[in-house]
């Protein structure tokens, strides 16, 4: 199908465009940008007037709670609030039941994806077999089978010689490994940023420490074993400037933020709101402050939705046993839009942060809209504000720290493969 | 962000920490319990009926006799219709949802729930969805607070000492796990206690703990210098289960509360212990006994304070 996408404003990072251009996409690519191809003609014309035609956005951390945690999500729903979201590649990570540790539930689940025809799923896979931090996977078969790289997801991994292996082994193939940093004993029944506010509602506490020392762990094994490192989540102004510092010194590591923890603070849990309980957790203004520093100077390299759905009974609980985690497909696009107009950061610099910086890390030729690439696109509409209410969000997960929020951009169209997948 | 005990026009709604209350209904409270004071001691009458034709439930998802019996105690004075309810575990165990349990339990025409948990922020959890004309106290959840506590505690120093604003009040101990420690110091702040201390090893205290308005000792001689009041906490034998302390005996001998030690304190200093005590860890027998003890005053004026809590509570509507 050809495609006529006109008069939009185009903003595609990677071949630092911004600017009035429209685009055209035969078979699945895009064709042309700006200049009207010979002999086209267009089975359908988007009018993009007024709108915003960037990539579709990567999302480095989604669950679809497939296998094992369907009455959490499905596929079907998780994939729906993807290209809802503007969101055409995600990478979902291998905390399912049972993890994503054999080849056989990755081909499963890329299998699952790929029927619904919707956003490209990119699995990563268990580290350790069980998510149990004790044996290595079958990585090369895992990668065979379609993995994009490995990790522990949430589950800790205590055993240093084991990570280090691991890393080893991983650094054989050139895969990468992506991991959370959290010391599992400092983090022991912890369920809120070690600060004020624990301290006032007597929550169990989490401290930077518990951060700083896995993440002194790992990167050092990193350079010990030169495998390429992706840190996941990271939480604290302490952590960012571990990274910063291990960048400066040449180390391969990148690293991701939560969306929520880019606009969030330990204060927001306020009395016990249980969607502030999130993995990890918010921390101080002062760490919050410094992500968004983090990003700015590149340390920080991708900003992602670390989507959780969850059933609303595990969150109708009080604080400490509600299950953590959130939402957050099609929050994505209005909280890096949110970000990028509070920092004044220019639109594409910060939608480069969900789009080519995580395709780089996922090792994609995507995110971008050069010729030649897949036809991968979001439009959104940047002016138009809607509030967030848990009903009309596509995800079976509801639960979010910005419900009843106003926020602003709208997707319009998503369009995946050249495929239409998603129009509002 | 509404602070969620107070209604619309601030009348007390739910009571359910002591953070944020604001000075009047405090004193207010101190003041109706006076009140109460003699019916509790059994002048004229003991009973009154304010709370007549209305259901007090004790829902208790964790143990404890003597708050639950005070608060029996105190809505059988007021003439309520009691019911004591303890949950444990139990309910949880056979699949009962908290908020189904809660349901449960506003079907039956509760007009107010006492509730005691494990988990910090329990009650303001039960509190946001019981239905508007349901009152809820909190008894205790998780660390976090424990008002009823800290009120009556404040009723005992207000008796013994007059004025709150020349004080200067030690908190000793557990202060890290100690809802009951929260819950004092936010009284104390709220009512102008110049000076609140906390005294303990610092595996026992909070993050940022001088965030809520203390300052922080180590060292029980120069912490309990000059206090009027020092309120002891009770220590957890698990403590010594998660590394937060070597042994009782080594705690006893630095953190523990003994004559000498309170030789520190002002000659006037009353002592202070929401229970039940660990004799010979947490404070010797001979202060728990002694001149400056006021221990067995708190639960007598428990009851007075947990009655005016009731009756101003039965007296706000939706």
């Amino acid at each position: 199908m050809n495609i006529h996408i006109k008069n939009g404003r185009l903003i595609d990072p990677k071949n630092n465009i911004d600017a009035q251009h429209d685009v055209f996409i035969v078979a699945g690519k895009i064709a042309s940008v700006g200049k009207v191809l010979a002999g086209f003609s267009a089975d359908k014309v988007i009018d993009a007037s007024g709108l915003i035609v960037a990539p579709g956005l990567i999302d480095l951390a989604a669950r679809l709670r497939e296998p094992g945690y369907e009455y959490m999500a499905t596929l079907e729903s998780e994939m729906e609030a993807a290209v809802a979201g503007g969101i055409t590649s995600l990478a979902c990570p291998p905390d399912t039941d049972p993890p994503l540790d054999e080849p056989g539930l990755v081909e499963m689940l890329k299998h699952r994806a790929r029927n619904l025809n919707q956003a490209r799923v990119y699995p990563v896979a268990a580290l350790t077999t069980g998510l149990k931090g004790q044996e290595l996977t079958e990585m090369a078969e895992l990668a065979d089978a379609g993995c994009v790289a490995f990790s522990q997801a949430d589950a800790p991994l205590t055993d240093t010689r084991v990570l280090m292996r691991a890393m080893q082994y991983a650094a054989t193939f050139g895969f990468s490994v992506w991991l959370r940093p959290q010391d599992s004993f400092l983090a022991k029944n912890g369920v809120a940023h070690d600060g004020e506010v624990a301290t006032r509602c007597g929550l169990p506490a989490i401290p930077v420490c518990a951060e700083t020392i896995a993440l002194s762990t790992m990167l050092t094994l990193a350079r010990e074993t030169g495998v390429k490192l992706h840190i996941c989540r990271v939480s604290s102004a302490a952590g960012v400037e571990m990274i910063r510092a291990a960048k400066k010194q040449g180390l391969a590591v990148t690293s991701d933020v939560s969306m929520n923890h880019v606009h969030l603070s330990e204060m927001d849990i306020g009395f016990f709101d249980p969607n502030c309980h999130l993995v990890p957790p918010l921390r101080s203004l002062r760490d919050r402050t410094a992500l968004r520093a983090g990003l700015l100077d590149g340390t920080i390299d991708a900003i992602c939705s670390n989507h959780a759905p969850v059933d609303e009974d595990a969150k109708q609980l009080p604080f400490a046993e509600a299950e953590a985690g959130a939402t957050g497909l099609e929050l994505l696009l209005p909280l890096v839009l949110k970000w990028a107009q509070q920092d004044k950061i220019s639109l594409s610099a910060a939608l480069a942060k969900a789009t080519l910086q995580p395709a780089c890390i996922l090792g994609l030729d995507a995110g971008h809209l050069s010729v030649g690439a897949a036809a991968d696109v979001c439009v959104f509409d940047p002016d138009t504000y809607w509030k967030v209410e848990p009903g009309a969000l596509k995800s079976q997960g509801k639960n979010t720290p910005f419900n009843g929020l106003e926020v602003q951009g709208k997707v319009r169209y998503t369009l995946v493969d050249g495929q239409l997948v998603y129009q509002n | 962000m509404n602070n969620p005990q107070l209604n619309k026009h601030g009348e007390l709604q739910h009571l359910l920490t002591t953070e944020g209350l604001p000075a009047g209904i405090v004193r207010n409270i101190l003041d109706k319990a006076a009140t109460f004071l003699d019916v509790a001691e059994g002048h004229e009458i003991k009973k009154v009926p304010l709370l007549h034709g209305k259901s007090v439930f004790n829902v208790f998802f964790e143990n404890s006799t003597r708050t639950r019996t005070t608060f029996e105690i105190a809505a059988k004075r007021l003439s309520a219709d009691v019911v004591n309810l303890n949950i444990g575990s139990s309910s949880t165990s056979k699949g009962e949802t908290l908020l189904d349990t809660v349901d449960n339990l506003c079907a039956m025409h509760a007009d107010m729930f006492v509730v005691r948990h494990a988990q910090s922020g329990a009650a303001h959890f039960i509190a946001r969805h019981v239905a508007p004309e349901i009152h809820v106290i909190n008894a205790g959840d998780g660390r976090h607070a424990h008002p009823t506590q800290a009120l009556l505690d404040m009723f005992t120093i207000r008796h013994y000492k007059k004025e709150f604003h020349n004080l200067r009040v030690a908190i000793v101990g557990d202060v890290l796990h100690s809802r009951v420690a929260r819950s004092q110091i936010h009284a104390l702040t709220t009512l102008g206690v110049p000076e609140v201390r906390v005294i303990a090893p610092k595996t026992l205290l909070p993050t940022m703990v001088e965030n809520l308005g203390v300052r922080v000792y180590h060292d029980m001689a120069q912490g309990l210098r000059d206090v009027d009041v020092v309120l002891m906490l009770r220590l957890q034998h698990e403590r010594m289960q998660g590394a937060a302390l070597p042994s009782a005996q080594e705690y006893f001998k630095y953190y523990g509360l003994t004559q000498e030690k309170l030789a520190y304190a002002k000659p006037d200093a009353i002592v202070m212990h929401p229970g039940p005590m660990n004799r010979g860890v947490e404070i010797d027998s001979s202060v728990a006994d002694g001149a400056h003890s006021v221990i067995l005053s708190q639960v007598t004026f428990g009851i007075a304070v947990r009655m005016a809590v009731m009756s101003i509570l039965a007296g706000t509507t939706a």
